[in-house]
């Protein structure tokens, strides 16, 4: 456990559940990323504005990050562009089929004790753990 | 007011992701790798995140949303297979570059060529969940009319 980082988990976690809160008492809506982001796929589609601020609002924190002093590293990717591609369609579709994510099914919807939402917590949870296994430890990547 | 809202959220979220360290794939893969060097932090994320979260939500249960008519929470309740389905897809892509959508949509600002291709696959898997839905739905509501002619 030479990388356990509690505390700035903690104040992570606790900005992530106060945006949580706050979105629901301004608009009333869940802060589930996949959700807010599929939402703008399609015609016609309701309340885009907010949607796309959202997002806005995501995309300017790494770059005001690196204006503060907080330095952003480059994510780490899979070595292959293949897994790369095939892990994002299965997120994207996934999260659609299942109706949410980490946030939306992980923190918003278990912070309501949805019944929905912490069947897909457990089970997004188990099924990366095993992939996580398989990977490292049995195919030895 | 609403733009406004959900701008400052994206932004309150994000550095909630900044500063946990959920932005880094590597170190959610080092959480998902229990056999490995088990890294527990992304579990006190989601407490803190849970304690936070679940107590603004107590207070806005009773209220009426400031620039909306009502709070919308989701209303289906059945665990059903698209649900369970979906998340397990879900779950393996997540395992294999521990990458989720807010995390993969934040990390743009990176300019990371290979990241970029990530959020575009996965923009084009909810897109094809998109097409896919309307022609199930198209088909259900053929059967439905063949039926009323019969």
């Amino acid at each position: 456990m030479a990388n356990f980082t509690p505390l700035s988990a903690a104040i992570g976690g606790a900005l992530i559940g106060l945006a949580a809160a706050l979105l629901m008492l301004s608009t009333g809506r869940i802060a589930g990323i996949s959700g807010i982001v599929g939402g703008l796929i399609g015609w016609n589609v309701p309340d885009r504005d907010w949607r796309i601020a959202f997002i806005v609002g995501l995309i300017l924190v790494p770059i005001s990050g690196s204006l503060v002093g907080y330095a952003v590293a480059d994510p780490q990717m899979p070595a292959s562009w293949a897994v790369t591609v095939i892990a994002g369609l299965l997120v994207g579709f996934g999260t659609r089929l299942g109706g949410g994510c980490t946030s939306g099914h992980g923190i918003c919807g278990v912070a309501r004790l949805s019944p929905r939402s912490l069947t897909a917590t457990a089970v997004f949870m188990v099924v990366a753990i095993i992939v996580v296994a398989l990977t490292r430890h049995v195919l030895g990547g | 007011m609403l733009m406004l809202a959900g701008l400052i959220c994206g932004f309150v979220f994000g550095w909630g992701l900044l500063i946990s360290g959920m932005m880094q794939p590597a170190k959610v893969l080092a959480f998902l790798d229990i056999f490995g060097a088990w890294d527990p932090s992304l579990l006190v994320v989601m407490a803190a995140a849970l304690a936070v979260g679940s107590a603004g939500y107590a207070i806005a249960r009773p209220r009426t949303p400031l620039f909306a008519a009502r709070n919308l929470w989701p209303e289906k309740a059945t665990i059903d297979a698209p649900l369970v389905i979906g998340a397990a897809l879900f779950g393996v892509g997540w395992g294999l570059t521990g990458l989720c959508p807010g995390p993969a949509i934040e990390n743009l600002a990176t300019l990371s060529p290979r990241l970029i291709v990530f959020v575009a696959a996965m923009i084009s898997g909810m897109a094809l969940h998109h097409l896919w839905q309307r022609r199930r739905e198209a088909a259900q509501q053929a059967i439905l009319a063949a039926n009323a002619d019969g």
